[in-house]
Parts: C-alpha cells; sequence; structure tokens
C-alpha cells in the first residue's frame, strides 16, 4: 500500500499560521494501516496544533473527520456541506487525497499533511519498507520474485554492482542490497543460469518516465472518458 | 587475434602480447586545463593509457570526454569512463559518437557511485540502462553498425570496451560469473578494483582461469600504492567496494610516518611484480591518483619501462 | 406466438440484463458453450435505467478476453429488443444459432465430445 510520513509540527503550523478555524481530513485507506492519517492520528494531530497555538496566546478551532478512502469523489462530496466553512484544510491522506480535494472544492485550500513516499508493506509492526516503484512493467519473476527497480538504489538489472558488502548496499549500511539476496536465492536454488547473459533493457515508458498515467476499466466506464 | 577493433594503443600492446600498464588521472574540479596537462605529463610515455574518470565518487569534474580529448591533444591515449548514473540512453549514444569522432578509442562502462557520496547528493540519478547494457550497446554501435533503437549509423564508432570488476565485493562467489556476464556482453578488456587483500585476489583468478575468461578478454589488475595508513583506514572505511587486510594497515603503521608512502610503494612493487607472472593476469591498471608524479619512479622501479611501442 | 425457434438454445430468464454478470458468460464457455448470448431491452427502454448497457459494456469485454486467447470473439454476443417483439426473439434465435453453427464447435471442446 501508500506509505507516507506525516510532516514536522512545524511545517504543518506553518501552512496554517494566519487562519483561525481549519479541518483536519483523516482517510481511513492506506494512511490509517501505516498509522500516519487515520482517527488516531488526526486526533493527535489536532491535540498538538492545539497546545502550539494556545502557547503562542493565538489559540485555533479545529473540526474533524475521517472519510473512508479520499481517492474517491463520492466519499470526497460527503464533506461538501461544511468544507467551505474553514479557512483552511489540512489533509492526512496520501497525495492524492488533498488534489481529489482541491479539484472538488476550487474555492478552499488544501494542505498536505503528510509526505506520501512509497508503495510498500510492513515488515514488522512499526515498520514499513519499499517494495515497489510502480514501474508499470512488472518482471520480478525474472529475479526470483524480488525487485531490483524499486529495491536498488541504481535499478540495475544486472547487479550487484561493485558497491555490495556484506549483503548491504553501499548507500547505507541499513539498506539490504536486494542483488545480494537475489543472487543467494538463485545460487541456492541452483538457477544460475537464469542471471547469466544480460537482462533486456527496460522500456521506461510504462513508468512516470512516459509521463502522468491512467488505467481505465473499459467494461466500467460509463458515458465517454 | 586477427583484425583490431578500435587500433588504440592499448588494444596493439594487449594483443601483441605485452604486459600493459595503464595509468589513472582525475579531471579537475573546475576548468583548470593547466593543472590537468601538468598531471599528463608524469604519465606520458610511462603508460599505455591513462583513465579519465567521470564525476567519481559522484563528485562534479570536468568531463571523462572534454578531459580526453586534452589528453589526445597532449600526445598520451585515453581511456574514455562513462557512467550510467548520469547519462541516459540518448546522452550515451551521442557521447560515444563525438567521443569517436574526437579521437578516443579506448571506454569503460561504469555503473557509477551512487550520488550520495558525493557534493550533490541531492540530485536525481539517471540508471536508464545498467553498465552491463552499456556495455552490449557499444558493442552493438562498433560491430552492428546500429543504434539501440536498431537504425543505422553512419560511421560507427570503433571503440576498445572495457568494464570493471571488483572481486572483493559481495556475494564473492558470484563475482567471477559477474565478469563472465560482462565478458559475454562485450566487454575486451577490464579492470580490477584496487587489490590490496592479496590471498583473496589469488583466489578470485583461479576461478577466472578455470572459467577460461582470461582467454576472452584482457584482465588488468588494479594497484594502488598508499600513501600513509591514514589514507589506507580511510578507504577501508569510506570507500565502498574495498578490503583492505589488517596486516596492511599494521604494515604501514609500523614504520615511521615519513617513511609509510615508501612502505606503501614497496607493497605495490612486490604485487606487481606478482602480477607479471599470475596466470590470467594481462597487466596492471595504477591508480594512482593526486599521486601522478610518482608514476614515473613507480614505473621505474617495476620494471616496465621503456612502453611497448607497436 | 408459437413462432418455433431452435431447440439448440437454453434460455436463462433474468430479471433485466444488467444481472449478467462477465463471469456468467466466460463460465458458460468455459463449460462448453459454442455460443453465449445476452436478449436485452432496447436501449432507452431499460426498465432498470441503464442495465442492459452495462450488459453489452459487459459482453464487449468478454469478446476482448476470447480475442486475445484466440476464440471467434462472435461467440458472445448482445442484442437488444423489446419484450412484445416475438418475433424479433425467434429472429435473433435463429441468426445467433446459424452463426455458432458456421463457426463449428467451441475450440476448448475435445475432438471426441458429443
Amino acid at each position: 500500500m501508500i506509505v507516507a510520513d506525516r510532516k514536522s509540527l512545524q511545517e504543518i503550523l506553518a501552512m496554517v499560521k494566519d487562519d483561525k478555524k481549519i479541518l483536519i481530513v483523516g482517510c481511513k485507506g492506506c494512511v490509517t494501516v501505516c498509522n500516519v492519517g487515520g482517527l488516531k492520528e488526526v486526533e493527535i494531530l489536532t491535540s498538538s496544533m492545539k497546545i502550539a497555538r494556545k502557547k503562542e496566546g493565538n489559540p485555533i478551532d479545529i473540526d474533524i473527520n475521517v472519510l473512508e478512502r479520499q481517492c474517491d469523489n463520492e466519499y470526497v462530496a460527503e464533506i461538501s456541506e461544511s468544507v467551505n466553512d474553514y479557512d483552511a484544510v489540512i489533509s492526512l491522506a496520501c497525495g492524492v487525497g488533498p488534489q481529489f480535494l482541491s479539484e472538488m472544492y476550487k474555492d478552499q485550500t488544501f494542505y498536505p499533511g503528510v509526505n506520501t513516499t512509497f508503495f510498500g508493506g510492513a515488515t514488522q509492526h512499526g515498520v514499513w519498507e519499499e517494495r515497489c516503484a510502480g514501474c508499470g512493467t512488472c518482471a520480478i519473476h525474472n529475479f526470483g520474485g524480488l525487485c531490483p527497480i524499486a529495491r536498488c538504489a541504481k535499478s540495475l538489472m544486472n547487479g550487484p554492482c561493485g558497491g555490495s558488502s556484506n549483503g548491504v548496499c553501499e548507500i547505507n549500511k541499513d539498506t539490504d542490497c536486494i542483488w545480494d539476496a537475489i543472487v543467494r536465492k538463485k545460487m541456492e536454488a541452483g538457477e544460475l543460469e537464469d542471471l547469466m547473459g544480460v537482462k533486456g533493457i527496460k522500456d521506461w515508458r510504462t513508468a512516470r518516465h512516459g509521463g502522468p498515467r491512467r488505467s481505465i476499466r473499459e467494461e466500467l466506464v460509463q458515458g465517454n472518458i | 587475434m586477427s583484425e583490431l577493433k578500435s587500433g588504440s594503443n592499448l588494444e596493439k600492446v594487449l594483443t601483441a602480447g605485452h604486459f600493459a600498464f595503464t595509468g589513472e588521472c582525475g579531471p579537475p574540479k573546475g576548468a583548470n586545463v593547466e593543472h590537468l596537462i601538468e598531471k599528463f605529463q608524469y604519465l606520458k610515455g610511462n603508460v599505455d593509457a591513462v583513465n579519465i574518470t567521470d564525476n567519481q565518487t559522484a563528485v562534479v569534474r570536468m568531463s571523462s570526454l572534454a578531459a580526453s580529448k586534452l589528453m589526445i591533444d597532449e600526445g598520451l591515449e585515453p581511456n574514455f569512463q562513462m557512467v550510467c548514473r548520469d547519462r541516459n540512453r540518448l546522452a550515451m549514444m551521442s557521447d560515444i559518437l563525438g567521443a569517436h569522432a574526437l579521437g578516443i578509442r579506448n571506454m569503460l562502462c561504469l555503473s557509477g557511485d551512487h550520488q550520495t557520496f558525493g557534493n550533490h547528493p541531492q540530485a536525481k540519478n539517471v540508471h536508464d540502462i545498467d553498465s552491463m547494457q552499456l556495455i552490449a550497446l557499444v558493442k552493438k554501435m562498433r560491430d552492428e553498425g546500429k543504434f539501440m533503437n536498431d537504425e543505422d549509423i553512419d560511421v560507427p564508432p570503433k571503440m576498445f570496451i572495457g568494464a570493471a570488476c571488483n572481486p572483493f565485493a559481495d556475494p564473492y562467489e558470484y563475482r567471477v560469473y559477474r565478469l563472465a556476464n560482462k565478458i559475454t556482453a562485450g566487454a575486451d578488456f577490464i579492470q580490477t578494483q584496487c587489490i590490496f587483500n592479496m590471498d583473496k585476489f589469488r583466489d578470485f583468478m583461479k576461478k577466472v582461469v578455470d572459467m577460461g575468461l582470461h582467454e576472452k578478454c584482457y584482465i588488468l589488475a588494479g594497484v594502488t600504492p598508499m600513501k600513509n595508513a591514514g589514507m589506507a583506514n580511510f578507504m577501508s572505511k569510506y570507500v565502498p567496494g574495498m578490503d583492505i587486510p589488517d596486516s596492511l594497515i599494521n604494515r604501514l603503521k609500523s614504520v615511521d610516518k615519513r617513511d609509510q608512502a615508501e612502505e606503501g610503494i614497496k607493497f605495490a612493487l612486490e604485487q606487481i611484480e606478482e602480477f607479471k607472472e599470475m596466470e590470467g593476469v594481462a597487466g596492471v591498471h595504477m591508480m594512482a591518483i593526486e599521486w601522478e608524479h610518482r608514476v614515473p619512479e613507480i614505473a621505474e622501479r617495476a620494471k616496465v619501462l621503456p612502453r611497448p611501442v607497436v | 406466438m408459437r413462432l418455433s425457434y431452435p431447440a439448440d438454445i437454453k434460455v436463462i430468464q433474468v430479471p433485466c440484463t444488467g444481472r449478467v454478470d462477465i463471469l456468467h458468460l466466460l463460465n458458460a464457455i468455459e463449460d462448453g458453450a459454442d455460443g453465449v448470448y445476452v436478449a436485452g431491452c432496447l436501449e432507452g427502454e431499460c426498465h432498470y435505467i441503464e442495465g442492459n448497457l452495462k450488459a453489452r459494456r459487459k459482453v464487449n469485454y468478454v469478446k476482448k478476453t476470447l480475442t486475445e486467447l484466440g476464440i471467434e470473439p462472435e461467440r458472445v454476443e448482445m442484442y437488444n429488443l423489446s419484450s412484445a417483439q416475438g418475433a424479433r426473439f425467434a429472429e435473433i434465435a435463429i441468426e445467433m444459432v446459424e452463426k455458432i453453427k458456421a463457426l463449428g464447435p467451441s475450440p476448448i471442446k475435445s475432438s471426441h465430445a458429443a
């Protein structure tokens, strides 16, 4: 799922420093799962901001709401009655949420409360790691089920590079070298021949490099797109 | 070996069966051509070709392409380097054609150290293709006369294709297979990462010879003379892919600070003597970075002078 | 109306063709049907507003899938008619059966199937 990290309180407070009444909107999707933008986190942010503003003698009025998802207009529409009652709105959803909000409510200002980072999963409670770069042409089965595009710092298709040491990437001792893992997996399975030769050059058109993307299910679209 | 692939001096020296001796030079962190040309003079006549690095360790320097041309103008032969970190396939093919047009005939294809090591860590990296694919690309351009998209090139670039090899990186057991892949992709010569752990390198070369790789490609062993114990320590900790045995660090520490450089050179000379006899090793690549002025002396003491004229 | 239509057709009644799912069509082919067609109300006259339009989109999806698999997309078809058009119903039935007979048995059936 999509993983994000909350922006610092300083950054968020600076966004609304001149505002007296705001709405903080959370999302029950990915950001709830990675504990950064669900109901609990919305409440924590609200309290933190109220504390900060009380401290500087400039109290702030904060309402909260948590939508099923902020990436579907039918849910985004649920706040239509009250959205313009606020000076500004902070969304704790991933980067998609505040954009859908901005597109539907053109007269309101929406601030992103989180920095959206990657597609990943929880490797242990409280820790999420990147697994997918959204390249649009998934070929992990060619690499023992592991993705070098997302998990190699240099996105090598014929790795590892000369900087791989003790299974760790040269850039950071906390980063595993995915190529070390791919090679060991293949060696242990006796499938080293799968890594011989030169892997084909990637067509980056299906990735973000080809421009902003869209995904269509023709059987579900009503009318024209 | 029949017809020459590029006609470069390095290719001729190796093809004729001589023990090659190449050097290295880093371009300036600016447009200081004068100092660069000064460095060239130490190497002139003492090596068969000179590697000219490409934003090495992701620190911005004058481009390898430009510095290579300056080198040709001074009468030396460059080993033009290209890393995959900073260029996409369009820029790569474009620079390869430019390099050929400027008279460059040796090219080293590398991945490139990650930009977080360098002085502009905020940059986006490219890695459109990797070093293995770049080797294959240069070979395609040279031998088939085609661009990556199979369109014809009017005058194909003739490059003697080089690649790097790090026998000390992990997984160790896989390194010889990766070398085999680079040779399959089209590498004509290989320069290894600087060697300090001789035991490990001897073991690696045995595997290389067993696989017959030395017969398909010229392998040059990398040597870097240590200036002092501090340098050995620094490289061991901060330079990716290094394997520096404690025995060497201790050997350097055991002598007075003033004598450490000489000790470092002595170690390098011992290595070179062994490499001359080691099966599968076709030459030495001397990386005396920012120590180019010692190269004439080292070459003399290593008894690799005069360099063969083919 | 006592018009006859071929006995080769098994009719499955639904309250609205919107109820027909992609899976129903695929399962029919999977289980050996030589052809499947969906007969819905005339466009604009669906009792449930748009059920017949959705059905047409689903039929198009299945046609695409069959094409990808190398099976003739004509084996699955969408027709529109009103419940008053008895003669048209028989006409469609005959048309569909003749088309399928021309295509031959479904390629997924083994050669000795009855």
